[in-house]
């Protein structure tokens, strides 16, 4: 069990760093902001209780608020995709998932099942941090261009890492 | 109450998913102004150290550019050495202090972290209250304004970035001296817009915007860009401007904080106004 915790704390400070020194850099433009370090709570494993789910995604939204000078945004956008997430996976996995005690990852699940799932958790997640950046719905249409396009690459980037990080797993499986 | 008592273990994920969403709008509510933002106070002791080490490693590789652009400041500096003016008249020397009394200080720092590509951005400077850095001081670099003083920890200070939805700083066209306000539209962080200038006002593209003399917070006359494109559009009272800076935010590594010695003075005359 400790070192379970373990090992997730030390994924969790590994996408913290890509996200920081690597992600936060891409200047493609100013409508693509991707949030990668959201795949931490969505790769969680099925089993983990809800109230660990909406508890991990607050803290790891104070985390993020800290590190981008943000008070509040990624908490309230982290933790409301936590709580969605929730209802998600009930509604989607099946009986053998949660008694094989899975991650809901690439391999686990298919292509198809995890980029809906990535993008459906992207885009809630996306659209309340973008809106409450901009703190009301003046520019409208600007942020909702910066909500698809960041969503977007954000979903691109997390296949990249399950392609790279998740390979040896799937060799076995 | 057994019943609500009943009620709140079935649904406690919902409702503990309802305290935190809740407590953290209380945070973005209460720190929004950017005025009361210190927020960062709690964070940046931590944070700093770590976006410090960062910035020392990206330093070194940035330090061809730096070595080009003090260069360029040292030439131009030494080029308004009055050793290098020619005097072409006779004028009495004035040497009296209470003629030219010093109102703005500049204190040289440099950035620890930054952003351009965000809605809101902000930049976090290496120098905080120990060096007598307060809130809402003016911060500028060699080529033109960068952004205001947000709030400050011991060591380290952030910058509400004029690339920043809640940045809007007062500006005028140096050739005719017409206002406006300055803000960034959260597109291209090489261009914002000037709002607010009248349609009888006659512009033109490459017009210089410098800092109003409005503000406490810069001196006047810093430069800021050039009237990159201007439209009218029918039945505007104010004319659309877009605003090519002089500063280049993606790439700022030295930078200067002003402190105006005589803030407090204006401002508590401009207070015993509104009472």
């Amino acid at each position: 069990m400790i070192l379970e915790i373990f090992t997730y704390l030390l994924r969790f400070a590994l996408i913290l760093l890509i996200q920081l020194l690597v992600v936060n850099n891409i200047e493609l433009s100013s409508y693509v902001n991707p949030y990668i370090y959201i795949s931490f709570i969505l790769l969680l494993p099925v089993t983990v209780k809800p109230w660990h789910v909406v508890a991990i995604s607050f803290l790891v939204g104070a985390v993020m608020d800290a590190f981008s000078s943000t008070p509040g945004l990624h908490i309230a956008a982290a933790n409301f995709m936590g709580f969605i997430r929730i209802h998600y996976l009930k509604a989607t996995t099946t009986k053998e998932d949660i008694e094989g005690r899975i991650s809901p990852t690439l391999s686990q699940k298919g292509v198809v099942w995890f980029v809906f799932y990535c993008l459906m958790m992207t885009l809630i997640h996306h659209t309340i941090l973008f809106f409450l950046e901009i703190y009301g719905f003046q520019e409208f249409f600007a942020t909702l261009t910066r909500i698809v396009m960041s969503s977007l690459v954000t979903v691109m980037l997390i296949l990249l890492g399950q392609l790279v990080f998740f390979r040896s797993k799937q060799k076995n499986g | 109450m057994r019943n609500l008592l009943f009620f709140i273990s079935k649904y406690y994920v919902f409702f503990l998913f309802f305290a935190l969403e809740i407590s953290s709008f209380v945070i973005i509510y209460r720190f929004n102004n950017y005025q009361k933002a210190s927020f960062v106070n709690y964070t940046t002791g931590v944070t700093s150290s770590f976006y410090t080490t960062v910035s020392n490693t990206q330093q070194y590789f940035n330090l061809r550019h730096v070595n080009d652009s003090l260069q360029m400041e040292n030439a131009r500096l030494h080029s308004q050495l009055i050793t290098s003016y020619y005097q072409n008249q006779f004028t009495p020397k004035m040497v009296n202090d209470t003629i030219y009394k010093q109102q703005y200080e500049f204190i040289p720092a440099s950035v620890v972290n930054n952003s351009v590509t965000k809605r809101n951005n902000y930049i976090t400077l290496n120098r905080g209250r120990l060096h007598g850095i307060e809130p809402e001081m003016g911060v500028i670099s060699e080529s033109g304004i960068v952004g205001i003083v947000m709030s400050v920890s011991e060591h380290y200070c952030t910058v509400l970035s004029l690339l920043n939805n809640n940045c809007k700083i007062s500006a005028k066209i140096k050739k005719n001296g017409a206002f406006g306000s300055l803000v960034w539209d959260g597109s291209d962080p090489r261009y914002a817009k000037l709002l607010d200038v009248n349609k009888h006002v006659p512009i033109a593209s490459n017009d210089e915007i410098i800092t109003s003399n409005y503000s406490t917070i810069f001196p006047e006359g810093i430069p800021i860009g050039r009237i990159f494109s201007h439209s009218l559009d029918a039945g505007d009272n104010f004319h659309t401007i877009k605003i090519e800076l002089n500063t280049d935010f993606g790439n700022i590594s030295s930078v200067y904080i002003i402190r105006n010695l005589m803030k407090n003075e204006q401002k508590n005359i401009e207070s015993t106004i509104k009472n």
